[in-house]
């Protein structure tokens, strides 16, 4: 016993699932005879383009309530300030600030509502996550496909459909295009290495360690562990959990920011797609589980996800001479490493929940 | 703990048909038009929504993984189109060769459910999720033959839509097609939906059924009784997969289509919250709640196309429903977890 830190289980489950995407990973990259540096260089960006999305995951895991799907609302949030900055036609800085600004406030407030809601589906958090992501989507696409033209009057003319109503499935960012993901570039023979993006993500790990590290980070942990315990602790739950659901939805929201302008393209109905099922695949592809959750298995996961996720229609063409199974490989790995995660935590609780018991019998 | 009254979601929907219904009438949308589709759309997504009936009675809650019943239905439909049954011997063949398919997926399915107990909502959606992705490998290298089903290039993989015109599509819809007043009533096929929901109903009434409703009604006072509470949970489950499959058997007649690849990825949606709008809470589930439901569901469904295109905004209908169906899952969500909130 004594070899392990005070407070860490002194039984660490070892987890099988990052090994199994390392070999899959390597697999398909012999089979895809893709250049190394070509896969380095997608890595990276992706790597600065979901990084922060990933890490959004973290806080709601450990506060007990399993994985936040509705991170996809606080991409919602980022897309409508990044259409507001467009409609006013607004410059680089200027745009920049109205972009954050919106999105932090759309995403607070939207965070408290998501709570609230949560707060009454105790035990069925996920499930409900991913209902309030698809009616916000619907929603979102309500207001930009009909609500402008109709009830909202947009003050730039081109971004809108031909018919007057509804913006245009694409919207250029032009003026935000390479205005903070070229600064520090550097180049090791082929391979592109943006430092100061990588810091930005960096320093949003940071900045969840450090959170985790606080009072209200130690809150989570307790809620994370029971209710019951945290209640007789004296937390007050529900607003703590509204508090971990906030600061979710605004990560995400600042993080999808990060990935909309490093495309330089605004997808407006499509771009936000399959953000939390690819994230939580690729935080479970580390190493995390829906109870457990540390920044390096977000990083470690993004890498090995997104290796698979570069290589694998390449390897499905070279292999079998259709590059569909690889994108039909991709989906499964992607909703296969969530349902996989599910079925194996509950194991694992069933197991802890007997370890307690016959520890109180004793 | 009996129910009365209305409750939010159908007070909604049947606000939102009525205005539906005024804007139908202004745009001269005729009514026995709309009548006519919302009885076969009664039944072309009913049988679907029957198939929650038994996983929700047996307490594990909506079935989100209704596309393993689905897989197992379209599989036994391109073994009939394979073989080229006509009429409605071929759409008889097709549930008949889904039956085998969706007891195995069901078998398997139940052991994966029985393990996630408490979680099976979340668990259940992602297993169907994750099933699509990996059918589609089978599909596009099914060793089928009729080339009616295969890419006309190639000759290799499954067409995603595959037309069932020359085969047995509305086989079910015609038959004894009667019109009465200028609405046509499809008895043959309502008779149909109204045999699988008296099956059901009359299953309940036996012991196993019982038994099943004992599970769902409180599992430890059912332990106590007897009753092996993993071997009931798994019956209700191949019950739902199979009727399931029974149920896209039925879609797919009716629409004249076989969809395949990913369209059976978020089926399961409008299914459960029709079953919800029909007025089911949880255990508390009966078939009425089922044909209630999917008509009330179906029919906003129906009456919102035609109106959107006559206001020029096509996608709205869609958008709409999106919306609608999702509101309504939440609410319940929201609705049971206060209510378990205020018992703690």
């Amino acid at each position: 016993m004594r070899f392990f830190m005070k407070g860490e289980n002194p039984m660490p489950q070892f987890n099988w699932v990052p090994l199994v995407f390392a070999v899959f990973s390597a697999t398909a990259f012999y089979f895809s005879e893709m250049s190394a540096a070509f896969v380095t260089n997608e890595v990276i960006t992706r790597f600065i383009r979901d990084g922060v999305m990933v890490l959004a995951l973290i806080i709601p895991i450990n506060a007990g309530m399993g994985v936040n799907f509705s991170i996809i609302v606080g991409a919602l949030c980022a897309q409508v300030g990044l259409i507001l900055a467009v409609d006013y036609r607004l410059g680089a800085v200027s745009g920049l600030l109205l972009i954050s600004t919106v999105g932090i406030l759309l995403s607070i407030f939207s965070g408290v509502i998501i709570g609230i809601c949560l707060n009454r589906a105790k035990r069925r958090e996920m499930i409900t996550t991913i209902i309030i992501g698809f009616l916000a989507t619907s929603i979102y696409q309500l207001i930009f496909m009909v609500g402008y033209g109709t009830v909202i009057q947009p003050t730039n003319q081109e971004m809108m459909l031909s018919r007057g109503i509804g913006i245009r499935n694409m919207v250029d960012l032009e003026m935000f295009r390479n205005v903070i993901d070229t600064l520090w570039l550097f180049r090791i023979e082929r391979i592109e290495i943006p430092v100061l993006m990588i810091l930005c993500v960096f320093g949003f790990a940071l900045m969840i360690k450090y959170i985790m590290k606080t009072r209200l980070g130690k809150q989570f942990m307790v809620i994370g562990e029971s209710l019951e315990k945290a209640e007789a602790l004296g937390i007050h739950v529900g607003r703590v959990r509204i508090k971990a659901i906030v600061a979710s939805t605004l990560i995400a929201c600042l993080g999808h920011i990060f990935y909309i302008l490093n495309i330089g393209m605004l997808d407006v109905y499509t771009a936000q797609m399959n953000t939390d099922i690819f994230s939580c695949a690729a935080l479970l592809a580390g190493g995390a589980t829906v109870l457990k959750a540390d920044v390096r298995h977000a990083f470690s996961g993004i890498v090995l996800f997104h290796s698979l996720f570069i290589v694998s229609p390449q390897a499905g063409q070279n292999v079998f001479g259709n590059p569909a199974l690889g994108e039909y490989f991709r989906s499964f790995v992607a909703y296969g490493t969530i349902a996989f995660a599910l079925i194996i935590s509950s194991k694992n609780q069933e197991k802890l929940s007997i370890k307690e018991k016959t520890v109180k019998v004793t | 703990m009996k129910r009365v009254g209305v409750q939010i979601p159908q007070f909604f929907i049947i606000f939102f048909l009525i205005l539906m219904m005024f804007l139908a009438f202004r745009l001269e949308i005729p009514l026995n038009w709309i009548i006519s589709d919302a009885l076969v759309r009664l039944v072309m997504n009913g049988v679907l929504v029957l198939s929650l009936v038994p996983m929700l009675r047996a307490g594990i809650g909506i079935n989100f993984g209704l596309p393993v019943g689905v897989i197992a239905g379209l599989l036994g439909l391109c073994m009939s189109v394979n073989m080229s049954i006509k009429g409605l011997l071929g759409l008889s063949a097709g549930i008949l060769f889904s039956i085998p398919f969706a007891v195995a997926l069901g078998y398997g399915y139940a052991g994966i459910l029985n393990r996630v107990k408490g979680k099976e909502e979340i668990t259940a959606t992602f297993v169907g999720f994750s099933f699509i992705p990996l059918m589609n490998f089978f599909w596009s290298t099914a060793p089928f033959t009729n080339p009616a089903m295969l890419w006309p290039i190639g000759g290799k993989g499954m067409r995603p839509v595959i037309g069932l015109k020359s085969y047995f599509a509305k086989a079910l819809n015609q038959l004894w097609m009667v019109e009465i007043a200028g609405v046509r009533v499809p008895i043959g096929l309502l008779l149909f939906f109204g045999m699988l929901c008296l099956l059901l109903f009359l299953f309940f009434r036996t012991n196993f059924g019982r038994a099943l409703k004992a599970v769902g009604e409180n599992e430890q006072f059912a332990g106590l009784a007897g009753i092996n509470i993993s071997r009931v949970r798994a019956w209700a489950v191949i019950l739902s997969t199979v009727i399931g499959a029974i149920g896209i058997c039925v879609y797919a007649q009716s629409y004249g289509f076989i969809e395949l690849y990913d369209a059976p990825l978020m089926m399961a949606f409008p299914a459960a919250s029709a079953i919800l709008v029909g007025g089911s809470m949880g255990r508390h589930t009966h078939i009425i709640h089922v044909v209630i439901g999917t008509f009330l569901f179906q029919t906003t469904y129906l009456i919102s196309g035609p109106i959107a295109n006559e206001l020029m905004i096509p996608e709205v209908a869609e958008i709409f429903r999106l919306m609608i169906t999702n509101a309504i899952i939440l609410y319940a969500l929201l609705y049971e977890g206060g209510k378990s909130h205020a018992a703690v």
